[in-house]
């Protein structure tokens, strides 16, 4: 079996915090992947590493079959990633912030151009292309953040929260988009939503101070636990994890 | 390219805040209008366009110490350095894409207080070019400050650090407004451990063509330019490694 992702005993601290502990873990390839857990759990510290944007303190990962520790750049050709907080140049344009990405990524004219009417049109924002990113509201602003990572056409995409203060129907667009990207490319999404990883995942791992508690599908978490709910099932394992 | 690619991004995010322009074009614009006025109705010789403008550049170069740090500050608080780090951008390109576009947008507004400064008496001459060569050296200096005040402040704090106190620094300590030996004492000690004076004096010699004593002036902005320049770097570069 490839896999996109596999974790070796990937550990964390900070001084006397383990922020992750010894976490073994494998993603197949195009599969979502939903990592669930409390605040302080070490979802978005995982997230770090994977995305060589954090040293781990010990063990390794290897993303799309480079090591995170020796090949940081090759890995950071490879991935895209959507952090938890907005991430856009304010000032800029919608098409000037997906022309820094195409640009940074080292993209050709021509290519830069056709990415950018791909992802435009395929992320609903032809309407928007001209407006200041600062000026969007938060929905578009996410779906900014998500056509910025999709420029590089990473095989792993890293979504920290993508959801995150959005109203209802800001998120449900966001899942549809979600949902239109499975497949093409391996994601890996980090969420405090229970319905958004059931609504999404293929499979999910659950977290608890660092420390991976389950890997599996939600019908297989919730069998384990004997829960009807998927909040139920989580809040039992989390509760009964020491 | 990716440099590139990073310093037209941070050009417009700077040149697009219309308080940026206001104090990185207006402000030093404002004070040759209103100094110069001055002169004329005064008897004695007390802002002379030719002393005077040359030290209005440097004074204004203070401002991109504030673009510089608000801009870095601003990029470290929100989540997009965090994105161009996972990117195949390397430290070269982010210290470049921070520093390289404020070394035009320093000499742009150097080259309008000139213009400005010629209906008011200022001869244009090779001494223009020549001042806005030193200029370049000097707006390194206050670029690589804000880079480095960036690197290590919040954004609220690099307003009070670059926003307040350097351009303070800047117009009492530089001898731009009045003659420093006038105060002499403590005060002129400090003027000329610092490098501002020393920026005026090397700026009004380039200007002027005598360049009697333009050494030491020289000597002191280039070793403070340098200086702050590796220090801006060491920062950044230990705040990317700690992001």
């Amino acid at each position: 079996m490839e896999y996109a992702i596999k974790t070796t005993g990937l550990t964390k601290k900070y001084k006397e915090i383990t922020a992750v502990d010894d976490l073994n873990l494998e993603i197949r390839n195009g599969e979502l992947f939903s990592l669930l857990g409390v605040n302080g759990a070490g979802k978005t510290t995982t997230i770090k590493m994977l995305s060589t944007l954090t040293l781990p303190t010990k063990g390794d990962a290897v993303v799309s079959g480079e090591s995170i520790i020796s090949s940081p750049n090759l890995v950071k050709e490879r991935i895209g990633v959507s952090p938890q907080e907005t991430a856009v140049a304010p000032s800029l344009s919608v098409k000037e912030n997906l022309t820094l990405m195409c640009d940074v990524h080292g993209l050709k004219k021509d290519k830069a151009k056709e990415k950018i009417e791909e992802l435009s049109k395929a992320l609903d924002l032809e309407s928007v292309m001209n407006r200041k990113a600062g000026k969007l509201s938060g929905g578009w602003q996410r779906r900014l953040s998500i056509a910025m990572a999709l420029v590089s056409e990473p095989k792993v995409l890293f979504l920290d929260e993508p959801t995150l203060g959005l109203d209802v129907i800001a998120r449900s667009e966001l899942w549809d988009l979600i949902e239109s990207l499975k497949g093409k490319t391996t994601i890996v999404l980090t969420t405090h939503y229970m319905e958004e990883a059931e609504a999404l995942s293929d499979r999910l791992g659950v977290m608890k101070n660092g420390r991976l508690l389950f890997t599996g599908t939600v019908k297989e978490m919730k069998e384990k636990t004997g829960a009807e709910r998927i909040e139920d099932a989580f809040i039992k394992m989390i509760k009964e994890a020491k | 390219m990716k440099s590139l690619a990073l310093s037209t991004r941070t050009a417009k995010e700077i040149l697009r805040d219309p308080i940026n322009l206001f104090f990185g074009l207006g402000f030093p614009l404002i004070l040759i209008l209103l100094l110069s006025t001055i002169q004329k109705n005064i008897p004695v010789s007390l802002f002379e366009i030719e002393n005077l403008t040359p030290g209005i550049t440097v004074f204004g170069l203070s401002f991109m110490s504030l673009f510089a740090a608000v801009i870095v500050s601003k990029d470290r608080e929100s989540a997009l350095l965090s994105r161009l780090y996972t990117t195949p951008l390397n430290s070269f390109d982010f210290i470049i894409g921070y520093i390289l576009p404020l070394i035009p947008i320093s000499i742009l507004q150097s080259i309008i207080c000139y213009i400005v400064a010629i209906p008011f008496g200022l001869k244009p001459s090779v001494g223009v070019i020549m001042a806005l060569v030193g200029n370049i050296l000097v707006s390194l200096f206050f670029i690589s400050f804000g880079v480095l005040c960036g690197s290590s402040l919040s954004s609220k704090q690099v307003g009070g650090i670059c926003g307040a106190l350097l351009t303070n620094l800047s117009a009492w300590l530089s001898g731009v407004w009045f003659d420093i030996s006038l105060v002499g004492g403590v005060f002129k000690a400090v003027a000329n451990a610092l490098p501002f004076i020393h920026a005026v004096e090397m700026e009004r010699a380039l200007f002027s063509g005598n360049y009697e004593g333009i050494g030491i002036h020289i000597l002191v902005v280039g070793i403070y330019t340098l200086a702050v320049t590796l220090l801006a770097i060491l920062m950044f570069l230990r705040q990317m490694k700690n992001k």
